[in-house]
């Protein structure tokens, strides 16, 4: 259709455009704005869930901030994003250039390392506890005396096989992302060093991860801001313990909310998230720059 | 669980979740749709055997009266807590609520959302003479009765393995100084003393009820559940958890119990295995024990016996805790034919001698009178006489703390006590945190 692209369909673009994000708008609103405002209404309420809500001010707050359990909750969920971003990102990105490769078999391997992103997190959280159970898993069965440990029970090494798992689960996301990223880079760049006599880690140092930064921070983003909702896989693995170990925030949330029957409390603890959330967003694409948004395509 | 969670979707969990709640709960005022006129909705727990005699019962009571239906959807029971509180809160309850009585009840009591039953049993006094008196505490706030008890009694009972005592050459414990003996005995052998699955907090919980009676007597929780300043604070509940935390520093618990759930039975595994010597466990264990552990309650490996006293201490070393039954309240938003309908279940389909037969069947005690001849006759007499004896000679039977206190409170004290497990607060700060939620 000559109207998409010539000049005289301007005019009536104009007219019908706007009209074109009207049900995604009504739904964002009503999907999101809505409850979120609800979400916020809420934390100025004392509620149980059953009864009736009353306003109460600032006292669900109040009850948020001057907890010592805050603090320890904030502590773990930053600790969980740092560590995971930490060990996501290179592992990440060296899988994902090293699949940007043509040889056939790579997309064998990719669809293998694919899998685990398509079990659910409550299953895979089951799985593992299976298998790291001290008494019944692995490592009795195998009667190895390194493996059989308590994975799930000692403080630091529950944290540290819920960061294994959620990379372990992640990875390939983020790989797929970066496969993309390291196929748009062009060639006449690798060309060029060739010719030069760069060798492969100075090809990778010196093309591959520059033109890389716009994907990083993306996959950087989604994984920073996915880690503040870990639920699933912490809730049925370890319930945030032992003791407090691993209890996010987003655990301390539903625990509060539906296991304490606070829903005030909770609420402002969603609210909490929600400006985290927001922050490191904006933070991160302010990092990227004012052009993060625009095409690296040649010629685009 | 009902949250389905896409890592990406902030807004969705961090919002999403708990409006959603919130605006069903502004959305709809009006009583419960979940069925027409003819048909009262019942929800319950899945999970066999006790499934089975639960929708037995309703199957034969929807035969016997095709005008009034009983419409029944289960649930597995982490998830059912969560939902029927969420129904509850939204107006869609169902008309007959299934429940564990206690602080859960009084939450729905003080949010009007059920009716209040003592009308009913007054008019109907036969029904209310059936069952075991005992079982009424948990259903009774402030001096009104709203929730009907039925199915059984569950006391939690000191189960070990016989055939581990055998080869180790040691005598069941008699006190508490006898468990203390025996740790090292075990772990010399390799075996752990206790069973326990820690992870599931609960299960810890046990403990700390039984010693808090045994040392200091019921009235020691009754302080705490009837609010009073500083409850906590008494001396027989400090010299309780430190006799606890004594047990966990002397290696009394397997290694790892932390990190093991009871909802996956591996804390029962590692007794009929042989893992382990011995387990605080709930009598329902005892159904689990024989369905998974093979010959090893038919084999006579499996014993019992109440929480032996502690030396000096004052609580009656008759007393159990646990729970007293469970219970059925009817919803204040169903119609009037739906509470009719609910009523006549009540009546007539409830506990009948059928059912009464199929809870003993499974191992368990039914909280109607006079079933002491069936209990006799029953493959699992010897066990199933041993629970009766223990719920009908109970000077007290407490209600498991969790179940008794609210929600709210439940919650802390679950938290502290996975805390105090861990040894990572002292016994002080236990009672301090837990002094701030009394009452709440």
């Amino acid at each position: 259709m000559s109207t998409l692209t010539g000049s005289t369909g301007r005019g009536d673009r104009r007219g019908i455009l706007p009209w074109l994000a009207v049900p995604a708008l009504l739904f964002f609103v009503g999907f999101a704005v809505v409850p979120l405002v609800g979400v916020l209404l809420l934390s100025f309420t004392t509620w149980d869930g059953i009864g009736g809500i009353h306003p109460s001010g600032l006292t669900s707050w109040r009850a948020v901030l001057t907890d010592p359990g805050l603090p320890h909750a904030l502590w773990v969920t930053f600790l969980v994003m740092a560590v995971s971003w930490a060990v996501q990102t290179p592992a990440s990105i060296l899988l994902g250039t090293f699949l940007a490769g043509r040889q056939r078999y790579r997309a064998v391997l990719s669809l293998i390392y694919f899998v685990p992103l398509l079990l659910s997190s409550a299953a895979i959280a089951v799985a593992y506890k299976a298998l790291l159970d001290p008494n019944f898993g692995l490592g009795a069965g195998l009667g190895t005396e390194w493996l059989s440990k308590d994975w799930l029970g000692r403080p630091w090494l529950a944290f540290g096989v819920v960061v294994f798992i959620v990379s372990w689960q992640f990875v390939p996301f983020h790989s797929l992302i970066y496969q993309g990223g390291v196929q748009q880079i062009p060639q006449s760049l690798y060309e060029a060093a060739q010719l030069d006599g760069a060798g492969r880690v100075r090809q990778f140092f010196s093309i591959t991860l520059p033109q890389l930064k716009y994907t990083i921070i993306t996959s950087s983003t989604l994984m920073v801001i996915g880690s503040l909702t870990f639920f699933d896989l912490i809730f049925v693995l370890t319930e945030g313990g032992p003791g407090d170990a691993t209890r996010v925030l987003a655990l301390d949330m539903y625990k509060r909310g539906f296991q304490a029957n606070l829903m005030g409390p909770a609420s402002a603890i969603a609210v909490i998230l929600v400006l985290m959330g927001l922050a490191i967003a904006l933070l991160l694409r302010r990092l990227g720059g004012r052009d993060a948004g625009d095409s690296q395509l040649e010629g685009a | 669980m009902e949250i389905h969670l896409s890592r990406r979707t902030l807004l969705g969990l961090a919002a999403g979740v708990p409006a959603s709640a919130a605006l069903a709960a502004c959305g709809s005022s009006g009583p419960g749709k979940g069925a027409d006129g003819g048909t009262a909705t019942y929800w319950h727990l899945s999970g066999q055997p006790q499934e089975g005699v639960r929708t037995g019962a309703v199957e034969r009571f929807n035969e016997a009266n095709p005008k009034g239906q009983i419409e029944v959807t289960t649930f597995e029971n982490d998830a059912y807590k969560t939902k029927i509180k969420t129904a509850i809160g939204a107006g869609k309850a169902p008309t007959v609520i299934w429940g564990w009585g206690g602080g859960t009840l009084r939450s729905y009591v003080e949010a009007g959302q059920v009716d209040d039953l003592t009308p009913w049993f007054d008019q109907n006094p036969e029904i209310k003479n059936r069952l075991f008196p005992s079982s009424f505490g948990a259903a009774t706030v402030d001096g009104k009765i709203y929730a009907m008890p039925f199915e059984s009694v569950e006391p939690i009972v000191l189960f070990y393995n016989k055939r581990v005592f055998d080869d180790v050459g040691v005598e069941p414990p008699e006190t508490w100084d006898d468990i203390m003996a025996l740790v090292p005995r075990f772990n010399a052998e390799g075996i752990a003393p206790f069973s326990l699955g820690g992870q599931s907090r609960w299960t810890n919980m046990m403990w700390l009820e039984f010693l808090f009676d045994r040392i200091g007597g019921p009235e020691v929780f009754q302080a705490v559940f009837d609010g009073e300043k500083d409850a906590w604070s008494h001396p027989a509940a400090i010299e309780a958890l430190t006799k606890v935390q004594d047990l966990i520093k002397a290696d009394g618990f397997i290694k790892g119990f932390s990190s093991i759930t009871a909802d996956s039975n591996a804390d029962q595994a590692l007794l009929y295995t042989g893992k382990a010597a011995m387990m605080l466990h709930g009598s329902w264990s005892y159904g689990i024990q024989q369905a998974e552990g093979g010959d090893f309650v038919s084999g006579g490996g499996l014993g019992f016996m109440n929480f032996p006293p502690v030396e000096g201490g004052k609580g009656d070393p008759g007393n159990s805790v646990g729970n007293p039954a469970q219970y059925l309240s009817i919803s204040s938003k169903a119609s009037a034919e739906q509470k009719k309908i609910a009523k006549d279940f009540f009546a007539t389909g409830v506990l009948t001698d059928e059912e009464v037969k199929e809870w003993i069947d499974t191992g368990a005690v039914p909280i109607a009178k006079g079933s002491e001849k069936l209990l006799a006759e029953s493959e699992s007499a010897e066990f199933l006489q041993f629970v009766y004896g223990i719920a009908s000679n109970a000077k007290t039977f407490g209600q498991s703390w969790d179940q008794a206190l609210s929600p709210t409170a439940a919650e802390t004290l679950l938290d502290n006590i996975a805390r105090l497990f861990q040894l990572s607060i002292s016994p002080q700060q236990f009672t301090d945190n837990l002094n701030e939620v009394i009452g709440k």
